[in-house]
């Protein structure tokens, strides 16, 4: 957010009202009687109207304004909230966004404000019990001070007035014992307090709704007039114990205190555009590098000053890395948090009832890695709503609830987040991957594979259970590139399928893409990183053994057959082999491969960087990194390495 | 970015460029997208690369690939010297700029070409291939060429499938 642009500054305030909105709406959905979300929602409708027109965005405040009228009718209890309602202004929320972008088509808005007048005289006819105001009493004292600088804020204290006196007949009287000295008047400020009696049958709320916007901030006491119970004289003191407001209203009362001290605990955060972060891990990257050829000339030389500012330097330099990477972390509750809407418009579009259960919403994960993933979850909860979900009487019928339950959860493994994602829905039939299989000449007939191995096919390019293809799913694409943008960001995936009963699948992502452990090794001349996660152990291979196994490239480890890759032969270094080389065997998942090396260096923390977009089509490495002597180490992308090992790639390279 | 197909030739200055030394021959370079000449420094070479781009080096904590333009103007591989210098250059290719270093027998200097002793790459008579050139320039009795940077690496940039063997 740059403060040079308002219009910019808008675009980012606005983007996140539209997402509480939106947050808020679907709680509604849920939970249609509940006035706080009703509030919630229309306090960001109206806001968002007020900016928009403020920074001269006049279509969107057109908009919103029918948006928050509707709402304002459901506030006041004209109108009951409806789901039709709902859905209509989740809708209304995307016009909104598209008109924020400027790109939004005139008559689509239209529409939407057709649907909406629909929803809102279908929803006018049901009556509204939560609304029903509270009457009985007499009449309120009320006594309030704005906060100094709500004129300068936009509040005018005489509408607030002029809405006091509609509400019934009121006696307001100003109070200046808090104005200052005239040196010391700002008059820009609001000074001055009333106090004010309202006679006549008005709810509690009635008041609240007129300080809506304003209550956070100001003082404000409201007593009800005593006159028939003496108990309730002191009712400002204990809102809660008066006996006039109803159930719902009461929670109002009681949270709307505490929502406030939240957001004002929220506005202590620093916003940081995400490019700034960026550039400051690279900074705090090459900071780690020259640290560690300081360390390196300090631990050559004999002096000792020296020697203790660098490891000063390093434990800093340390420190500085970690707290950088804890700044680039999220909550992967900014990830779940957008499913939701995906799942009520897939629940719409199938016509099944959907429900989405979110577990470890607080795990935290890079920002980068967050935005990265998105696209492949969408992918695989469209892909299982539309293939595994079964028609709610197929579930009864089964001995489900009617309901389909998807479930998001994430945790936090060592330096790994799973997140998994499980139905218990039809789960994926197993004959059926098979029989597809075998028609695409991916396995042949009757041949014998494990289940998890058919599974794993579904990530194969150009694999689609689907008989037909739908909106949703059924194109062929999507699972092998959700597959390929796992392993990109250094992950896996893992399916699990029990037929009949539903899936799991299982992500396993890093926390963070910018440092890996790595193993250094040498091949040949070069110096190469092996991410550590995926090494599972080394061995020699001695030259008569290397001998003795040419031509078939395989070992045995524990009575499993591994193949290996002999990285000087498919480097080409041109080098002798080192007589005592060593094989180091890393694995994804079920599948492993040994990696044949000259010499293991060592353990080595590298900051990753990528690599040119001119080596882009350069499959063996995932990345390269710098070493303490400034020069460069590339790092193997083990999940191609091992394609390679494949027998199958083998031979399609070899016929390519 | 000021690297166009076709020079960007101003009527008062012509054009401002780099001229630099390789194989025997004379370059140049659009003197704007020149970020900086380097000494020679460790390569790393990168195994399946395309010949063109064979290694990388660290600029200044960025991996920077180096090119060597020899291949490609059909000229003999040939050590460093004492002259040998690497011109890190930003270019736009498929509108992603990114940088590049350039390998050079000997960094010439900084000239103005005008665009009257222009000449577009004939058909005959060259020893490599027409589209390589931008254009050839005629100055002190030498001929400067501008290789076309973007048309060499766009080839690169593809997303054509090669892999390792």
């Amino acid at each position: 957010m740059s403060g040079e642009d308002p219009t910019a500054a808008f675009r980012i305030e606005a983007g996140e009202l539209l997402e509480q909105v939106e947050q808020g709406l679907l709680d509604l959905g849920h939970r249609l009687d509940d006035m706080n979300l009703v509030n919630a929602v229309f306090r960001g409708l109206h806001t968002l109207k007020g900016s928009g027109a403020m920074f001269g965005f006049d279509a969107l405040a057109a908009f919103t304004h029918h948006c928050e009228s509707a709402f304002d009718r459901v506030r006041k209890g004209d109108v009951r909230a409806t789901p039709d309602l709902v859905s209509v202004i989740l809708s209304a929320a995307d016009h909104m966004r598209a008109l924020v972008d400027g790109d939004a088509p005139a008559a689509h808005g239209q529409a939407i404000l057709d649907r909406l007048a629909t929803a809102v005289d279908a929803a006018a006819g049901i009556s509204a019990p939560v609304a029903a105001p509270a009457p009985r009493k007499q009449g309120w004292i009320l006594s309030f001070r704005l906060p100094p600088d709500a004129m300068a804020n936009g509040t005018s204290p005489l509408a607030l007035l002029d809405e006091l006196r509609e509400l019934g007949e009121a006696t307001i009287v100003a109070t200046f014992d808090k104005l200052p000295a005239l040196d010391d008047l700002n008059p820009g400020h609001c000074f001055v307090g009333w106090d004010c009696t309202l006679i006549g049958d008005i709810s509690r709320e009635a008041i609240e709704d007129v300080f809506l916007f304003v209550m956070d901030d100001m003082d404000i006491t409201i007593a009800p007039l005593a006159v028939e119970e003496a108990g309730e004289a002191d009712v400002a003191a204990a809102p809660e114990q008066a006996p006039v407001v109803v159930d719902a209203p009461v929670a109002a009362n009681d949270i709307t205190p505490r929502a406030a001290s939240a957001n004002r605990a929220q506005g202590e955060h620093v916003r940081v555009p995400a490019e700034r972060l960026d550039e400051l891990m690279d900074r705090v990257g090459e900071l780690v590098i020259a640290q560690s050829r300081l360390s390196q000339l300090a631990g050559h030389g004999h002096d000792l000053s020296l020697r203790s500012v660098s490891e000063e330097i390093e434990r800093l330099a340390g420190e500085m890395r970690d707290t950088m990477m804890i700044l680039r972390m999220v909550p992967v509750s900014t990830l779940f948090g957008r499913f939701r809407r995906l799942i009520h418009d897939l629940a719409n579009e199938t016509g099944k009832a959907i429900e989405l259960v979110t577990e470890g919403e607080t795990t935290e994960v890079d920002k980068t890695v967050i935005e990265r993933l998105f696209d492949p979850l969408v992918h695989i909860i469209r892909n299982s709503c539309d293939h595994g979900l079964e028609k709610a009487e197929d579930r009864i019928a089964a001995g489900k609830s009617a309901n389909g339950v998807i479930r998001l959860s994430a945790h936090q493994a060592g330096g790994e987040v799973l997140i998994t994602i499980t139905d218990d829905w039809r789960g994926i039939d197993v004959e059926r991957v098979r029989a597809k299989a075998e028609a695409n000449g991916l396995i042949q007939p009757g041949q014998v594979v494990s289940e998890d191995e058919l599974l794993g096919l579904i990530f194969h390019p150009g694999f689609s259970t689907a008989a037909q293809v739908t909106n949703l799913s059924g194109r062929g694409v999507g699972m092998d590139v959700v597959k390929r943008t796992i392993e990109s960001l250094r992950g896996s995936i893992d399916v699990k399928s029990v037929s009949g009963q539903g899936s799991t699948i299982t992500l396993r992502i890093p926390l963070t893409l910018a440092i890996i452990e790595g193993l250094l090794v040498r091949v040949g001349e070069g110096r190469y990183v092996i991410p550590l996660a995926a090494v599972e152990e080394c061995l020699e291979l001695s030259l008569e053994e290397d001998l003795r196994s040419r031509g078939r490239s395989i070992i045995t480890l524990r009575e499993r057959l591994v193949p290996f890759l002999r990285l000087r032969d498919l480097f080409e270094t041109g080098t002798k082999p080192d007589t005592y080389q060593k094989i180091v065997v890393v694995g994804t998942g079920a599948e492993r491969v040994g990696l044949v090396v000259d010499q293991i260096v060592g353990n080595h923390q590298t900051v990753i960087k990528a690599m040119s977009p001119l080596h882009r089509n350069v499959a063996a490495f995932a990345g390269a990194t710098i070493l303490g002597d400034g020069s460069v180490a590339l790092i193997l992308d083990i999940a191609q390495l091992i394609a390679m090992s494949q027998p199958r790639e083998e031979r399609r390279l070899a016929a390519g | 970015m000021p690297y166009h197909k076709v020079p960007n030739w101003t009527p008062e200055n012509g054009l401002e460029v780099l001229t630099f030394g390789l194989g025997g021959e004379t370059f140049a370079l659009e003197a704007g997208i020149v970020r900086e000449i380097l000494d020679m420094m460790p390569v790393t070479m990168v195994p399946g690369a395309d010949p063109l781009a064979a290694s990388v080096i660290n600029f200044r904590g960025r991996i920077v690939p180096l090119a060597d333009l020899r291949g490609s103007f059909g000229m003999e591989a040939h050590a460093n010297t004492a002259d040998s210098r690497i011109i890190v250059i930003e270019l736009d290719v498929n509108g992603d700029p990114f940088l590049i270093g350039l390998t050079a027998d000997r960094v010439n200097e900084v000239t103005v070409l005008h665009a009257g002793d222009a000449e577009e790459a004939p058909v005959i008579g060259m020893r490599w291939p027409r589209d390589h050139v931008r254009c050839l320039v005629r100055r002190e009795g030498d001929l400067v060429v501008l290789p076309d940077l973007t048309a060499l690496f766009a080839r690169l940039t593809s997303d054509a499938e090669t892999t390792i063997h």
